[in-house]
């Protein structure tokens, strides 16, 4: 036993493997967040009235909060006032194409595996990248305009199309929903939308990489996808870190509206800088993200795999206000070291016949700690609805932690709410079956815990499922004895 | 036999398991081209010899030599005896749910195969050869497709451990009470299964409670472990008087050896 817990160490132990720097000219905002900071923003950005309304209106909200203390995670008091709340890649003018991205950047992206030019080439994924807070690079976006369908930054979205952002940005998560997302709506920099007009079903995955690069830059990207009526669309996001060493305030806001007979799919991987062995640094990555099934017969899913952060505080929900509505939400997060992750999903059933899927795949190593925390409300109105939550957790070693709070609030005498949760660990004999083939013990975890995780990962793009499924062997390496 | 040096060597072996002696002098040499025998009672530390082969934690070697085509086992990490080729069939192959149990087999014969120098087989070639495998074990390739060991039967699962073994091809088989809780047609697939591996390179040390896996696999050597020792040795008749017999008588002999050493 005692080797096994020294093997688990070393495994656990090894350092994140994209840690490295990149050296940009910053045209960043000074420390520290009050209305002149906000109208720098909005200026900064060319931003017409209403946004800039919109974000003093949440700052001046945002005053009168405090910061929520309910999840189960600790960390040192954030000091809002000594975060740069904006910060841009120096350009005269923004690029118009890749051949014009200031190569240091591409070459950070090929460091992190993702050469956008490969990508646009052979993947046929469209890629909105969010390098701190500007997007400097969009493809496809001619191929996506012939169908009507819009896909941009979110600057870029309030200028070109500022009629559909004043109709649905903060629809769903008002700016005065929460702490972190008032704070969001108040200086959030960039981020992405998207919209899928009428019957268009999007031809291709949409996917943006986001990356936190610049010291003490406090990052809040806001993305906003609407699909309309009949539409279909798949959007993932995913994301890495350079290791730092102080903590890096993240919060980002999520909104998803699906319209009559509209289906969203929105997958994450998350793989931002965790810490390092001791827990220091790493990213506090505090997001709302919300989806709004507002049409009869719409469907949204989420589907995560968060293994970074050094506190992950997120909730993917979806409010299920049209009849027939179905909501997903599928979920793997893996906690190493110090890292502390308070995640799972809201289901609120207004509609009738609503139907939601939870399933949570918790996975802890190290001294991680890891929460599920779900609600799954259904409304006086919702008649016939249904739920069916799954949660599992999977110990490594004897330091970590698993907890689930499932909470439920049934309103409606019909409906059925199903609830399963299971706690294992792995077992030497699954470790010692497994070497006795020949694996090694570091190679015997990442099967198990993939096996674990199987039934999120097959929800997920295949070339996602197979990132994912690295990112899992990466942040468990050399895991267990 | 002309082999020079066993295949493996054991010599004087000492086991304890949480401060408790299990075995207590083991010495047994097996070369290439055998299948031994390893007979006895519960409790007579069968078991235990098996997953000191394999390197299973927990077990201290307190004493004695394990030696494998000439190096020092005990030195190696269980998947390293793996890739030099000891193979263990479980008595109880545990389950390992969401991993298909191809994977893992395709994940052990690379690892494998990778130790040796070769290359790793591609999917069609992989595919190839788990299915000659499997027809000679009377498998259905759905198996291939569930997750290891869960949700199989007794059977099932015993067969599994066969089809590893043939789809790995070890120099060193040991199977654990594979004949435990198989009905006659198992034991006869999981027979056929061994027979069809033994071959002049390879060794086969056979763990078994009952004669009657012996009856379709003939031994060249019975052992009988009696009190963590093996208390006697002979050719495959030795089964059979066994069978007669029971185990007491050969407990009985060992006891009073014991005394007599203590003497």
């Amino acid at each position: 036993m005692a080797r096994q817990a020294f093997e688990l160490d070393e495994l656990i132990s090894r350092d994140y493997p994209h840690g490295f720097f990149t050296t940009l000219e910053v045209d960043s905002a000074p420390r520290g967040l009050s209305e002149d900071v906000i109208r720098l923003i909005s200026s900064k950005k060319g931003e017409p009235e209403f946004m800039l309304e919109w974000r003093l209106r949440a700052f001046r909200h945002w005053l009168t909060m405090t910061e929520p203390q309910w999840a189960t995670v600790r960390h040192p008091p954030i000091d809002y006032q000594d975060i740069v709340y904006y910060s841009a890649p120096r350009s005269k003018k923004g690029p118009k194409s890749l051949a014009e991205v200031d190569p240091e950047l591409l070459r950070t992206y090929e460091k992190l595996g993702v050469p956008l030019q490969e990508r646009e080439l052979l993947a046929g994924v469209a890629v909105d990248a969010v390098f701190d807070s500007v997007s400097v690079a969009t493809t496809f976006k001619a191929r996506l305009a012939e169908q009507g369908i819009i896909f941009c930054s979110f600057s870029e979205a309030v200028q070109q199309h500022p009629e559909l952002v004043q109709a649905y940005l903060g629809s769903v998560v008002p700016y005065t929903d929460n702490f972190f997302a008032t704070l969001n709506s108040a200086v959030f920099t960039d981020g992405s939308f998207c919209y899928i007009p009428p019957g268009v079903r999007c031809p291709m995955e949409l996917s943006t990489y986001f990356r936190i690069n610049a010291m003490n830059t406090g990052q809040f990207e806001r993305t906003l996808i609407i699909a309309d009526r009949g539409a279909y669309v798949s959007y993932l996001e995913g994301c890495t870190a350079p290791m730092r060493d102080e903590n890096q305030l993240h919060a980002a806001v999520v909104e998803l509206i699906a319209l009559e007979g509209a289906q969203i799919k929105y997958a994450t991987v998350q793989n931002w800088y965790p810490g390092d062995r001791e827990g220091r640094g790493g990213i506090y990555n505090f997001v709302t993200k919300r989806g709004d099934c507002r049409g009869d017969n719409s469907k949204i899913s989420w589907t995560q795999v968060e293994t970074g952060s050094a506190i992950t505080w997120k909730y993917p929900s979806v409010i299920l206000r049209g009849d027939n509505a179905v909501g997903e939400f599928h979920s793997v997060a893996l906690t190493n070291h110090y890292q502390q992750a308070d995640t799972g999903t809201k289901m609120i059933h207004l509609g009738r016949n609503t139907r939601s899927t939870i399933l949570s795949k918790g996975i802890s190593a190290g001294h991680g700690s890891n929460a599920y925390r779900g609600l799954v409300k259904v409304a006086k109105s919702a008649t016939g609805a249904r739920n069916y939550t799954q949660c599992d957790s999977l110990l490594l070693g004897d330091r970590c932690a698993a907890h689930t709070f499932p909470y439920i609030e049934v309103k409606n005498p019909t409906a059925r709410v199903e609830h399963e949760a299971s706690t294992s660990r792995i077992g030497e004999d699954q470790l010692f079956y497994c070497q006795s083939r020949g694996l090694t013990a570091e190679d015997a975890v990442s099967l198990i815990v993939s096996g674990f995780c199987k039934e999120v990962f097959k929800e997920l793009p295949m070339e996602f499922a197979v990132e994912a499924q690295k990112l899992l062997g990466v942040s468990l390496e050399g895991s267990i004895g | 036999m002309t082999a020079p040096h066993p295949l493996l060597e054991i010599a004087g072996l000492h086991v304890t398991v949480d401060d408790k002696p299990i075995l207590r002098g083991i010495d047994l040499a097996v070369r290439a081209g055998e299948v031994h025998a390893i007979m006895g009672p519960n409790g007579s530390g069968k078991s235990t010899l098996a997953h000191v082969l394999a390197g299973r934690e927990g077990y201290a070697v307190t004493a004695g030599t394990i030696e494998y085509m000439g190096r020092n086992l005990l030195e190696l990490a269980p998947e390293a005896r793996a890739r030099e080729g000891i193979f263990l069939a479980f008595q109880y192959p545990v389950e390992i749910p969401g991993v298909a149990n191809i994977y893992l087999l395709k994940a052990g014969l690379n690892a494998v195969r990778k130790h040796r120098g070769e290359a790793e087989l591609d999917a069609m070639d992989f595919l190839a050869l788990v299915r000659s495998r499997l027809q000679l074990m009377e498998m259905d390739e759905s198996l291939l497709y569930r997750a290891v060991n869960e949700g199989f039967s007794g059977g099932e699962k015993k067969r599994n451990e066969i089809l590893q073994m043939a789809v790995l091809e070890p120099r060193l088989a040991i199977l654990d009470e594979t004949d435990s809780g198989l009905d006659i047609d198992a034991l006869q697939v999981v027979a056929r299964g061994v027979n069809t591996l033994r071959s002049a390179e390879r060794a086969i040390i056979l763990v078994t409670h009952y004669q009657r896996l012996l009856d379709h696999i003939r031994p060249d050597r019975v052992h009988v472990l009696a009190h963590g020792r093996i208390a006697l040795s002979g050719g495959a008749e030795l089964a059979l008087e066994l069978e007669e017999r029971g185990y007491g008588w050969v407990e009985d002999e060992a006891r009073t050896g014991r005394e007599e050493a203590h003497r």
